[in-house]
């Protein structure tokens, strides 16, 4: 599924759920698709600046795929690192560059975070862009 | 301005929440929101949200310049206000009253000024294990400006300060002890006159930061014997940005000046400036004049209110608040004191303290949830986010009860 598919399935997914509850309960159901985070990985260094509670990212390129493992100790936080993961993951760098932060908005996600939710989500996002941007300039 | 309260109503609720547009008028914020985070910062009543605005609109003029009538009108607002402070803390004069940003600028001052001419190296300072981050970092700086050091009264596991401990702490070298009358996360009210005692028997400056006390106790300096006392309007039902610094005279009359500018001095020549005398000395630049006057109207507003009367519901209702979080599995609360105000911080096994935060917010029900700026304190109980519900003199049993609800059903949607 290219990308854009993801997002408007979860766009559906999310829009058709009739109240707060059953949203929250579809994010959090997403932190399931993470694969167990690799505890080596679980250090300062892989931390993400900018969320309130401890988000961890690590990403390699594998034949010019950008391949990432991430965690969160919350589990609404862990949902939508989830929801990223289906977004970005396993992607080309030129592909996570191309998406833009529009589909926060899309996805109906900035209405239900707040204020510091939705930057620590921007943070994580960034974080992944930046990623991509360094392992195209490695392969240039 | 004099110390004798009119006789108070009887304490009635429901009056009290209607003087709080934020509480009664919930349309304004498009839902209803219980709000338990008055330890952050207080609502503030119309009576002082209404006096800024008149001030704003029909006074506004610059203090301690100019001989024109709006001007010398706001000079004694101003120094009214300084009174109103004075009677109530219960200082000496009116003299002992500095204003400042807050509880934090009030700490800043003394470490610059006073430790800046009374610490050394080698000297050591008397903090607790329970400060708010702003009684610990600015002593921190002071102690690398001077190679001094920080000592630490420890915390029991049932919240209270170790006082058995304080003796073996105190030194020939501890110039300062510097305390929470109030923890703002264990919500624990410390015995500061018996440390303030201890520290004097032996020569030491007191420092008590008062920021979650005012609004809850009687405060008298003087039964205290405090040498320094601190807080924030803001906790006070009054406008941010002001606080107070209380010094003995003496003390205040003995330290330099914190920042240059205009207002603070005596006589200004470019070879050399005099300063004013305490407390002006220590209010360079124009005030928040209009703050300090909100802040004296707060007071008023406040001491409207029979504080015995406020603390008994407000016990009430804080035993309602840590019987609805110990009835709920899976809960702990932190600390136990017997003494405390309106606070109760908690961790719930398996639910992470920021998503219980969030869903409380879809709730409608605002906490706080991390670290309250007391990160060594969590570290000593071995948490690290926590969720924080604190109350106000406005809070009601229906709305610790919409908590406990809410909590209820946010644990269930995290399981
Ligand atoms: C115990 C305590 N001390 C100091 C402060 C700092 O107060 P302010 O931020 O108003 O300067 C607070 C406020 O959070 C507090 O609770």
């Amino acid at each position: 599924m290219s990308n854009q598919r993801v997002i408007d399935q979860l766009q559906l997914d999310l829009e058709s759920l009739p109240d707060w509850e059953d949203r929250y309960a579809y994010i959090i159901s997403l932190a399931d698709r993470l694969a167990p985070f690799p505890e080596k990985y679980r250090t300062d260094t892989f931390l993400v600046k900018g969320c309130q509670s401890r988000v961890w990212l690590h990403a390699e390129i594998n034949s010019g795929l950008v391949t990432m493992d991430a965690d969160s100790e919350a589990l609404i936080v862990k949902g939508l690192v989830g929801m990223l993961m289906m977004i970005f993951n396993n992607r080309t760098p030129e592909e996570i560059l191309q998406t833009t932060d529009g589909f926060i908005e899309v996805l109906g996600l900035s209405k239900h975070l707040s204020q510091n939710r939705s930057s620590g989500l921007a943070s994580m996002i960034k974080q992944i862009k930046l990623f991509a941007i360094a392992f195209m300039a490695q392969h240039a | 301005m004099s110390d004798t309260q009119t006789i108070a109503p009887p304490f009635d609720i429901e009056v009290l929440r209607n003087e709080f547009p934020n509480i009664s008028d919930t349309a304004a914020s498009g839902r209803p929101i219980v709000y338990l985070d008055t330890a952050a910062t207080a609502h503030k009543p119309l009576q002082v949200i209404n006096r800024i605005s008149e001030f704003y609109s029909k006074q506004n003029s610059n203090v301690h310049r100019g001989v024109h009538t709006l001007s010398a009108q706001a000079t004694a607002y101003y120094e009214e206000s300084r009174k109103e402070v004075q009677s109530f803390l219960h200082a000496e004069s009116a003299d002992e009253i500095v204003f400042t940003k807050g509880t934090t600028e009030s700490v800043n001052l003394v470490a610059y000024t006073w430790g800046e001419r009374n610490v050394g190296a080698g000297d050591e300072i008397l903090l607790t294990e329970m400060e708010h981050h702003a009684n610990i970092v600015p002593w921190q700086m002071l102690c690398e400006r001077k190679s001094a050091t920080i000592k630490i009264i420890p915390v029991l596991d049932n919240g209270e300060l170790d006082m058995d401990a304080i003796d073996s702490l105190i030194s020939e070298k501890t110039k300062i002890v510097a305390v929470t009358h109030v923890s703002n996360t264990l919500g624990t009210i410390n015995d500061i006159a018996t440390i303030c005692d201890k520290a004097r028997r032996h020569g030491i400056v007191s420092f008590v930061d008062g920021a979650q006390a005012v609004m809850h106790l009687e405060v008298d300096v003087q039964k205290i014997g405090c040498d320094f006392y601190a807080f924030s309007a803001h906790k006070l039902y009054g406008p941010t940005g002001v606080g107070i610094l209380y010094g003995r005279k003496a003390l205040l009359e003995s330290m330099p000046p914190f920042m240059g500018g205009g207002a603070m001095i005596d006589t200004v020549t470019f070879q050399k400036t005099t300063y004013a005398n305490a407390p002006g000395r220590f209010e360079a630049g124009t005030p928040n004049i209009a703050g300090i006057i909100g802040m004296a109207e707060a007071i008023r507003w406040f001491r409207k209110i029979d504080v015995n009367q406020l603390a008994a519901y407000e016990a009430n209702c804080t035993s309602i608040l840590l019987d609805t979080l110990r009835s709920i599995d899976n809960i702990t609360v932190l600390g136990a004191a017997e003494h405390r105000i309106g606070i109760a911080t908690f961790v719930a096994d398996g639910a992470h303290a920021h998503d219980i935060g969030i869903l409380l917010d879809e709730q409608g029900i605002a906490v706080r949830t991390g670290h309250h700026c007391t990160m060594p304190l969590l570290q000593r109980f071995g948490v690290q986010q926590t969720v924080r519900a604190s109350l106000g003199a406005y809070s009601n049993q229906a709305d610790v009860e919409a908590f406990g609800n809410a909590l209820q059903k946010s644990l269930r949607m995290l399981q």
